[in-house]
């Protein structure tokens, strides 16, 4: 597909309007869908202070998960219900899959429950980044261990996180490091560490065969202890010879080192690889595609990937500068960059749950809670993204795939699956135990402005739904279908407006709860069932 | 398991999808063993088309069907909006009523057979708000009695039992029932799910069956929407039998309106043309808005015009282009259409020369196999009539319902009980 805007704007300062316009724009690209509160509450900043905040706060690391996996076939007989299972050092058959997920759902907890900052989107990001595969990894603690790896280097330092993702057991797992031996070399680590990682596979990426060979034989050594479920070294497995790199590199030499010193060797392979230009250049790229728009044009190549990348060497790597530069920028939020991305299916489905404030089972009541962020989670993998299980090393297929991307997340599979998503949240909703997760149209309507109005209500609920204006054609079709049963004329609004402050006045009276709430719910179905909803 | 534990059990498998201003709602299939089988649904009235026409605001049922045998009291009642008798058009063999003068069209069905009226439509306790009424009407429901589903919908429902697991299938490969020009009608609204789709814009249909795509802006998102607007066409299982229905159709009357000029015509014309074109679907829905008319109801000089006449007007226009469009194609005999409205309107008009809030309203039923009359009685009311006075109910709504699916659709008695919920006396409009 071609791309229809070329957008010049670069990196300077966003000085320009503050509405809910760019709010909501920033909060969906940098948070999982715009809540009400949080709209409400950057709105009182600058844009900013805003993006400093979402950057910069620093938020507790959570807890880890609790076990909510006992059922009518196990009890865990080391770990209580409700009790930190990452504790434990004992993995089988019984415990392990029911350990994997509840990692994974708790993980989609957090996103649901997020602070106000970037971290769990960068998580995602992260994740996406540096693959890892829990079918695949199997361990549960590797799993969870690697999560939170991810977490706290969320918005740390990229090289850092290189280094610790390296050895890290769920990616020594996952990518055959653990059996990368000087007698055998695995070159599967250093391949991806280059091709995928750090370098890329641009043009001006020209890293060689042997360039893979020699880093392979550097990583040579690492194992996984499974009784310490930890990763170690073994320098007797280690390959003491130098390793020679192409002039990509500029023809550098890492010495063989003896011993257990020699995991010095990886950290010269890293610093050399951070060297080249090419992977600030990588990232920002990546960064981009991920925060603002799938394709970069010539412009875009120079307005705004290259300066960023020449502040992310500048800043040593620091990810939060690029991030906050990048997210401050006029070309963030370039009025064209609105609604210029295909919803995710997280995007899409913890979105919706924040953007409607959907309530969810307290901690109180773990295995409920859990078991309602399952139904979540499979609803996001139904749409094809399940968290912890990307389709391969490269990730997801939309954040890469020329020229598709994200359009690659709507299908004649998902796009029907989504609508039945949006509808099921507005009618059964999900649900355990008798505890029903659902969409509350009512409460949602009257956190917008004007409620009673109903102009203004389609009005506010496009705007707190979508990133794009509604047609004036449209919000009149809304409203006279929908809102006014069928009645036309400028004298029929007071009937909405008498159904709303009849139930505003009598909110216990259920039949004029009903009136209203069903209303509502046929036009947040509608709102979402029109294809504006599936974009960000 | 019965099969209304099953919906209540099962996640209905949901296949909706969309274009801009279309909303098409399909459903996937999966096994759904225990029910009667496919070949058997549809009924013996299969073929037979019920078109119905919402009046949305509430009819002013007493200038539209004028008792000219109590014309002095009718004059009497409201004076300033009152049709001159002189102006009212006679219907043949019939001297004590007649038509709004807009409605030539529809007197002239009359005439010539194809037109029929019921007098004084209504039910017991009639409810006088817009939203509550309306759902009365589309859900067949009693006066007090909230139904989460459509009468067309049970109806439905009973005759496609299997619906929507294993549809489209040879049997039944079509919609069951199409709105067009509206989101789907609660009227259609089944046990678990809707048994519509809806073409909610004129354009998008025409859209469709030309291949082209609704405009999206040239802009990031445009492109976007672009993409998902193509792909919700080519997701949608009916699009396919819809545009080919509408290909086998390509001269359509000269009775029709320019496009854009009534929009009941420009609906009613896909509907024409769907049904011509073979669908199988058993209801379409239209619609057209503006009868909430508590003021300024006709001209002040000239009562015969005005903002009602102008919806009779059109009204009348469209009915007539749609029959005389249904002989054209020749498929008049397998559609009865009937018009109708939340409610009437006051006997006594207001100082704002317009008709508050009433009750019962007469009901038009058309196509080749109704019989033309008049049934029913022209409303009489007490001489010291007050405002709040209305019209009383003659008919109860669901009478019509019910000889609808018993008498068009030759459903029996038993179905028909158990989709409007108790026996009604049928009403002899069907020849």
């Amino acid at each position: 597909m071609a791309n229809p805007v070329t957008v010049t704007s670069g990196i300077r300062r966003y000085k320009g309007e503050w509405t809910e316009t760019q709010v909501a724009h920033l909060l969906r690209r940098t948070m999982f869908g715009a809540s009400r509160a949080d709209a409400g509450y950057f709105l009182k900043h600058s844009p900013r202070k805003a993006v400093r905040e979402l950057v910069r706060t620093e938020y507790p690391l959570p807890g880890p998960p609790v076990n909510t996996y006992n059922d009518d076939k196990y009890t865990d007989p080391e770990i209580a219900a409700g009790a930190d299972w990452t504790v434990s050092l004992k993995y089988d058959g019984m415990n392990n899959y029911r350990r994997r997920n509840s990692f994974k759902s708790w993980w989609l907890g957090l996103m649901l429950d997020q602070d106000r900052s970037l971290r769990e989107k960068m998580v995602l990001f992260w994740h996406n980044h540096f693959v890892t595969e829990s079918n695949n990894v199997d361990n549960a603690l590797f799993c969870y261990r690697y999560n939170a790896l991810l977490r706290e280097h969320a918005l740390g330092n990229f090289r850092e996180l290189t280094r610790a993702v390296t050895t890290e057991p769920a990616m020594l797992r996952y990518l055959n490091g653990y059996a990368n031996t000087k007698k055998a070399p695995d070159e599967n680590y250093g391949r991806e560490l280059q091709e995928l990682f750090t370098v890329g596979k641009g043009p001006d990426s020209r890293y060689t065969e042997s360039d893979v060979k020699a880093a392979a034989r550097v990583l040579t050594g690492y194992t996984i202890n499974y009784k310490t479920y930890s990763s170690s070294f073994d320098h007797n497995r280690h390959d003491e010879t130098d390793k020679q790199f192409s002039a990509f590199y500029g023809n550098t030499i890492i010495r063989g080192i003896k011993g257990a010193a020699a995991t010095a060797e990886l950290d010269q392979l890293v610093d050399m690889i951070f060297s080249r230009e090419e992977v600030s250049r990588f990232i920002c790229r990546k960064l981009y595609r991920f925060f603002v728009y799938h394709q970069i044009d010539d412009a875009t190549e120079q307005n705004v990937i290259r300066p960023l990348a020449s502040l992310f060497r500048k800043k040593d790597y620091e990810i939060k500068p690029v991030l906050e530069e990048l997210l401050c920028s006029r070309h963030f939020f370039d009025p064209a960059n609105y609604g210029s991305m295909i919803k995710s299916p997280i995007d899409f489905t913890v979105g919706l749950c924040r953007e409607f404030n959907v309530s969810f089972p307290d901690a109180g009541q773990y295995a409920d809670q859990y078991g309602v962020w399952e139904q979540m989670r499979n609803q996001a993998a139904g749409l094809q993204q399940n968290i912890g299980d990307p389709p391969n090393v490269a990730g997801w297929q939309a954040y890469y795939q020329e020229p598709e991307y994200d359009k690659l997340w709507i299908s004649s599979d998902t796009l029907p699956k989504r609508n039945q998503f949006t509808d099921r949240m507005l009618g059964g909703g999900l649900g355990r135990n008798g505890r029903k997760v659902v969409i509350d149209p009512v409460a949602f309507a009257a956190s917008l402005s004007g409620a009673d109005d109903p102009d203004k209500l389609i009005a506010a609920s496009a705007r707190a739904l979508y990133s794009i204006d509604l047609s004036p054609e449209e919000q009149q079709f809304m409203k006279t279908n929908i809102l006014l049963s069928g009645l036309t004329g400028m004298a029929s609004d007071h009937y909405w407006t008498n159904a709303w402050t009849t139930y505003k006045e009598n909110p216990g009276d259920k039949a004029a709860r009903d009136t209203v709430n069903n209303k509502l719910k046929a036009l947040y179905r509608h709102l979402m069932d029109l294809p504006e909803y599936q974009l960000m | 398991m019965k099969r209304r534990d099953f919906f209540r059990n099962t996640v209905p498998i949901l296949l909706p999808t969309l274009v801009h201003g279309m909303s098409f709602r399909a459903w996937a299939t999966s096994p759904f063993p225990f029910l009667k089988a496919a070949g058997a649904a549809g009924g013996a009235g299969e073929g037979r088309v019920v078109v119905l026409i919402q009046l949305s605001g509430g009819n002013d049922g007493l200038n539209t069907v004028i008792p000219l045998e109590y014309y002095d009291a009718y004059y009497k009642a409201r004076a300033n909006i009152a049709i001159p008798r002189e102006k009212v058009l006679r219907l043949q063999g019939n001297d004590k009523t007649g038509l709004h003068p807009a409605m030539p069209e529809l007197q002239q069905l009359f005439n010539m057979g194809k037109l029929t009226m019921v007098q004084g439509v209504s039910y017991p306790q009639p409810n006088f708000s817009h939203f509550r009424a309306t759902d009365i009407w589309l859900t067949g429901a009693d006066s007090d009695r909230v139904l989460p589903t459509g009468w067309a919908g049970r109806y439905l429902d009973e005759e496609y039992p299997q619906f929507p697991n294993n549809y489209p299938n040879p049997d039944m490969p079509d919609p069951l029932a199409i709105q067009v020009g509206s989101l789907v009608s609660p009227a259609l609204q089944g046990p678990a799910l809707t048994m519509g789709m809806a073409i909610t814009n004129p354009n998008s249909f025409y859209d469709l069956i030309n291949d082209r795509s609704a405009p999206a802006a040239p802009t990031r998102a445009g492109d976007q929407l672009a993409y998902i607007r193509e792909m919700a066409v080519k997701t949608d299982q009916y699009a396919g039998v819809i545009k080919n229905a509408a290909q086998k159709v390509s001269r359509q009357s000269d009775c029709y309106p320019p496009t854009g000029k009534n929009p009941l015509a420009d609906q009613l014309k896909i509907v024409a043309r769907l049904i011509a074109g073979g669908l199988k679907t058993r209801f379409y829905l239209v619609s057209m808005g503006g009868f909430d008319t508590h003021a300024k109801q006709t001209d002040n000089t000239d009562t015969t015009t005005g903002n009602h006449a102008k919806l009779l007007g059109r009204l009348s226009e469209a009915i007539n282009a749609f029959v005389d469009d249904l002989g054209g194609l020749k498929v008049e005999n397998r559609v009865i259409g009937m018009t109708f409205s939340e409610f009437g309107r006051r006997i006594q008009s207001n100082a704002s020369g317009g008709t508050d809030h009433g009750a019962a309203a007469p009901v038009f039923i058309f196509g080749g196999k109704v019989q033309s009359g008049i049934i029913g009685q022209n409303p009489t009311w007490p001489d010291k009539l007050t405002v709040n006075d209305n019209l009383m109910m003659q008919y109860d709504f669901r009478a019509i319902y019910s000889t609808l699916l018993e008498k068009w659709f030759l459903a029996d008695e038993a179905t028909a009980e158990a989709v409007l919920f108790k026996a009604f006396e049928p009403v002899s409009f069907i020849a």
